[in-house]
């Protein structure tokens, strides 16, 4: 097991090299100068080389990668051109708001999407089966955006029950476990939960349908088990794949929350990168992409492991 | 029909040389992992004869249809010559007209046809290839249908998930026929067939062959078969040529103690014929890693010190044509049955 | 004629039918698949259409009647928070939102197929190098990748676009890598190869017909999440730009409205969801009727 740990992780590092490599690139294909956020319209040529040469602009691409790498290990993104505070700083507050939210939202579409898989999955071709199924489609294909203007209008702007925007009262951005913040969240997690909820409910949908057409089960029928008790095989072996699915859809949320948390105003990356790519601070921008995809390929690394340590059969030689 | 491809080196010289055929296949292997190499084909050598028919037998996992798939370049080998009519391929001879020259039936009737395409279209296929006009490669592909037993009206439009397996077979027979080779490898080619439509596809092989002038390499486990269609018999283990002759000869005295073995398997209709010769016995060790000396050596009744220390080369058992990689028949190998050095040299 | 021979010659007595056209058949009959068909095939049209439906003038509004609700005569749909009519906006926002949502999965599932038959066909190195290379994509959860490339390039339908496709691109190659190689595989690979025809003879006539099916059956799907993502970029700002009538352009627009006309601001995210589903229940029609073994 420690050597699979091992050779996964290694693995792992011409992986997180190349995402890095991406962000990096990903500035250098901007059309345009990437001072044009910070230099005045009429600066003169000397300005302008003064601060490409102190942001080091005026170096080589692999050099300049080279420095940013360096930096980057350590924890420095480099400041933000729009405020002039460090990135890492200002992305770091931004995740653990946007972690809140995928997780609150995680966990009920997690818990929503085994309940439906299964009822499916048990009852499949009835009209349970074609609920449930109907709702995980639904569940993929809906905008999630409008889905919570929807919510806001019914919850908020109807019925008054829910704040529409924010992450506290007053737009302070300081989270606490109370009603007063969790009222909050209520909304956006439950917009956000609709997609795992869909891709859950499909996955655990397919795999008690096969798991039930499976020899063993029918032997622990004729052995005469209770129903209650067969139920709990078909959880068992559904719950290796169950976990990966949803640790992948935990990073999705947490690089997809852009969209919800612009209807939400809700003070976490995905706020962080709006502002970035409108205010063109391309540190900023270049520092939230990085730290999202490296927190993906972690839990990717993270859903791998557990996985195999849950799964008998995946060889861990 | 495409044009006959012309016989170069006369009925004396063999259709087909084999030289020191080498696969290795590697196994694992990675980070941590030491790559391992499977001998699935070590060192095999030998000839077909211009009109004969060649059987190859042996357990499975023994190299048979690895072999199969090397004369077909259909994957590199590691090392060895294939000479076909005196030409040496890949030099004197063009991998593309070894590839006309050359034909092969596959083991799996069904995965050997494309799904999407007609039976016809999978037959007139070859020949386009070789720049038959279309029309004429679909009239060709009818013929052929005709000649294997089966009528083109009905089946030349027919996928190939709406014919029996027999059927699929005789489609296959055909597509092969169609570039008018002059050998064809079949590979399990009846293998997969129930016993009553694996006599007829037989004879229609044995028809075919006199017809077409052809010359036949027979890779088959089924010993029954192979006695029945071959004039000249290989057989392999682990990768490795341990028996050869003509086929009455290898049955009738078998010197290798693996074919002994294989052979006294076979359920006899006699219960006079029942042999004394010691039964197989376990499975065939790993070919990651082949026994030392004599590969055999771990299932033999006769092993002695040399069979564990030496590789024992293929050696003429009695006559010119029966050969057999066995200490027993190498004179003065150090076996204690081996026959003396001087008899030999007599 | 002998008792074997006829045998010999028995064989189905249902006249033989192509793959396509059994799926074709299946999919008719699929009540489902039909009538989203049916729904996808009516926005479409009256989006290509739109000058010839005797419209109100999508981009002309008016102070005076701004977000008139649902019913108001002369306005079915109401209009928007400059006056403008809503249907006449939401029938012609079919034509962009459709354009940005569709064109990327078909440049994918070209660029996409043709990369990963030719990983999936050759193998060795070049597997490798296209495989890799698609990994580190993987490496980015799509919004995060789509809005970053969008970020960087700047708003606009054509940098929409590209952003998209490059989204999709490594999608679309893993399921053709994989389609691939198993294809590869079967014998019937190895006997036209053994035929003497070219890689691209093969491809082309062996390869081709077995693999597109299943990418194709993904790439319906993926139609839907691009519907969704691509609306959502020009929801951001980065899609779009005003006046034009585009579906995600126009909730945006619209947001501001929910506490005054809060269902003519949900209106064309009911467009979205429409198309959106449907694609996603075509795709898995699409699927059960290539399924052809039940």
């Amino acid at each position: 097991m420690l050597a699979y740990i091992a050779r996964r992780i290694v693995y792992v590092i011409p992986i997180v090299i190349s995402v890095a490599l991406v962000c990096f690139l990903l500035v250098h294909i901007t059309p345009g100068d990437p001072l044009v956020a910070i230099l005045p319209a009429d600066a003169s040529q000397e300005l302008a080389a003064q601060l490409r040469a102190a942001y080091g602009f005026d170096r080589p691409l692999p050099v300049q990668f080279g420095l940013w790498l360096w930096k980057a290990v350590h924890l420095d993104l480099g400041n933000s051109i729009a405020t002039g505070r460090p990135v890492f700083t200002e992305v770091m507050t931004a995740v653990k708001n946007t972690f809140i939210l995928a997780c609150a939202a995680s966990a009920i579409g997690f818990t929503l999407g085994v309940f439906f898989g299964l009822v499916a999955g048990y009852f499949r071709d009835t009209w349970l089966d074609k609920l449930a199924t109907s709702i995980a489609v639904a569940g993929v294909s809906v905008p999630h955006y409008w889905l919570g203007m929807v919510l806001v209008i019914i919850f908020s702007v109807t019925l008054g029950w829910l704040p529409a925007v924010g992450a506290g009262p007053g737009g302070s951005s300081d989270w606490h476990w109370d009603w007063a913040h969790i009222q909050f969240l209520i909304l956006p997690a439950v917009t956000m939960s609709v997609i795992p909820m869909g891709i859950v409910t499909r996955t655990i949908r397919a795999l008690t349908g096969d798991i039930l057409s499976q020899d063993f089960v029918e032997a622990l029928r004729s052995k005469g088990l209770r129903e209650t008790r067969v139920f709990r095989h078909v959880v068992k072996n559904a719950a290796p794949t169950a976990i990966a699915v949803m640790g992948l859809q935990l990073g999705y949320l947490l690089g997809g929350s852009i969209l919800i948390e612009t209807v939400f105003s809700w003070p976490g990356t995905g706020f962080l990168l709006n502002s970035a790519i409108f205010q063109r601070d391309l540190p900023l921008l270049q520092g939230t992409i990085l730290v999202l995809a490296l927190f993906f390929v972690f839990l990717n690394l993270v859903v791998d492991i557990a996985q195999a340590s849950i799964d008998p059969r995946i060889k861990r030689a | 029909m495409l044009e006959p491809i012309e016989d170069l080196g006369g009925a004396a010289q063999p259709l087909l040389e084999v030289k020191g055929l080498v696969k290795h296949f590697p196994v694992g292997g990675g980070l941590f992992a030491k790559t391992k190499v499977v001998q699935a084909v070590d060192d095999v050598s030998f000839t077909v004869a211009k009109g004969e028919t060649v059987g190859i037998v042996g357990e499975s996992g023994c190299g048979k249809s690895t072999t199969a798939r090397l004369l077909m370049q259909l994957m590199p080998r590691n090392e060895g010559e294939i000479i076909f009519d005196g030409q040496l391929v890949g030099e004197s001879m063009s991998l593309r007209d070894l590839r006309r020259a050359m034909q092969m039936v596959f083991q799996d009737s069904y995965a050997s046809l494309n799904p999407r395409l007609t039976i016809e279209e999978s037959i007139a296929f070859g020949p386009k290839v070789h720049g038959m006009a279309d029309g004429a490669a679909r009239t060709l592909a009818r013929d052929l249908l005709t000649k294997v037993g089966l009528k083109p009206e009905t089946f030349a439009n027919r996928y190939p998930h709406e014919v029996s397996g027999g059927q699929r077979q005789r489609v296959n027979i055909a597509r092969a026929l169609a570039l008018n080779p002059r050998l064809v490898i079949l590979d399990e080619a009846v293998s997969a067939l129930d016993k009553s439509v694996e006599a007829q596809v037989l004879n229609l092989l044995v028809d075919l062959k006199r017809e077409f002038g052809l010359t036949y390499l027979f890779i088959s486990h089924d010993l029954n078969v192979v006695r029945y269609i071959s004039d000249r018999v290989l057989v392999m283990y682990l990768g490795q040529v341990v028996e050869l002759g003509p086929v009455d000869e290898v049955w009738d005295g078998p010197a290798h103690p693996y074919t002994q073995a294989l052979l006294a398997a076979m359920p006899a209709s006699d219960p006079d014929q029942r042999t004394e010769v010691p039964p197989i016995t376990g499975d065939p060790p790993n070919p990651i890693d082949p026994p030392s000396g004599c590969r055999f050596h771990t299932r033999c009744g006769f092993c002695e010190d040399v069979c564990i220390s030496t590789v024992p080369r293929l050696s003429m058992v009695a006559d010119g044509a029966h050969q057999a990689a066995c200490h027993m028949v190498i004179p003065g190998s150090g076996h204690t049955r081996a026959p003396a050095a001087s008899e030999a040299a007599a | 004629m002998t008792a074997t021979d006829t045998a010999l010659q028995a064989a189905p007595a249902h006249k033989a039918r192509g793959y396509w056209a059994t799926v074709g058949r299946r999919i008719v009959r699929d009540k489902v698949s039909m009538a989203c068909a049916l729904v996808l095939l009516a926005i479409l049209l009256a989006a290509i259409f739109a000058p010839y439906l005797h419209l109100a003038d999508p981009y002309q509004g008016s102070m005076v009647r701004r977000l008139r609700h649902i019913g108001t005569p002369g306005y079915p749909l109401g209009t928007d928070e400059l006056g403008r009519d809503m249907l006449s906006r939401l029938i012609y926002g079919g034509r962009l939102s459709l354009l940005i949502g569709i064109l990327p999965v078909i440049l994918a599932f070209g660029i996409g197929t043709s990369l990963g038959l030719v990983a999936g066909y050759a193998g060795g190195w070049a597997n490798t190098a296209i495989m890799r290379t698609v990994d580190v994509f993987y490496a980015f959860p799509s919004v995060l990748l789509a809005i970053a490339i969008s970020g960087v390039l700047g708003a606009g339908v054509v940098n929409s676009i590209v952003s998209l496709t490059v989204v999709f691109v490594p999608q679309i190659t893993r399921v053709a890598e994989s389609v691939t190689t198993g294809v590869r595989n079967l014998d019937f690979v190895d006997a036209a190869r053994a035929s003497g025809a070219g890689a691209l003879t093969i491809m082309r006539v062996h390869m081709l017909g077995n693999v597109l099916g299943p990418i194709f059956v993904y790439a319906t799907g993926l139609i839907s999440v691009s519907m969704i993502l691509a609306a959502g970029l020009s929801f951001l700002g980065l899609g779009t730009k005003p006046p034009e009538p585009e579906w995600g352009l126009m909730l945006n627009t619209l947001r501001t409205a929910i506490y005054v006309n809060p269902w003519v601001a949900a209106m064309p995210g009911v467009m979205i969801f429409a198309v959106s589903i449907c694609f996603n229940l075509l795709s898995d029609g699409l699927r059960s009727a290539m399924d052809i073994r039940n």
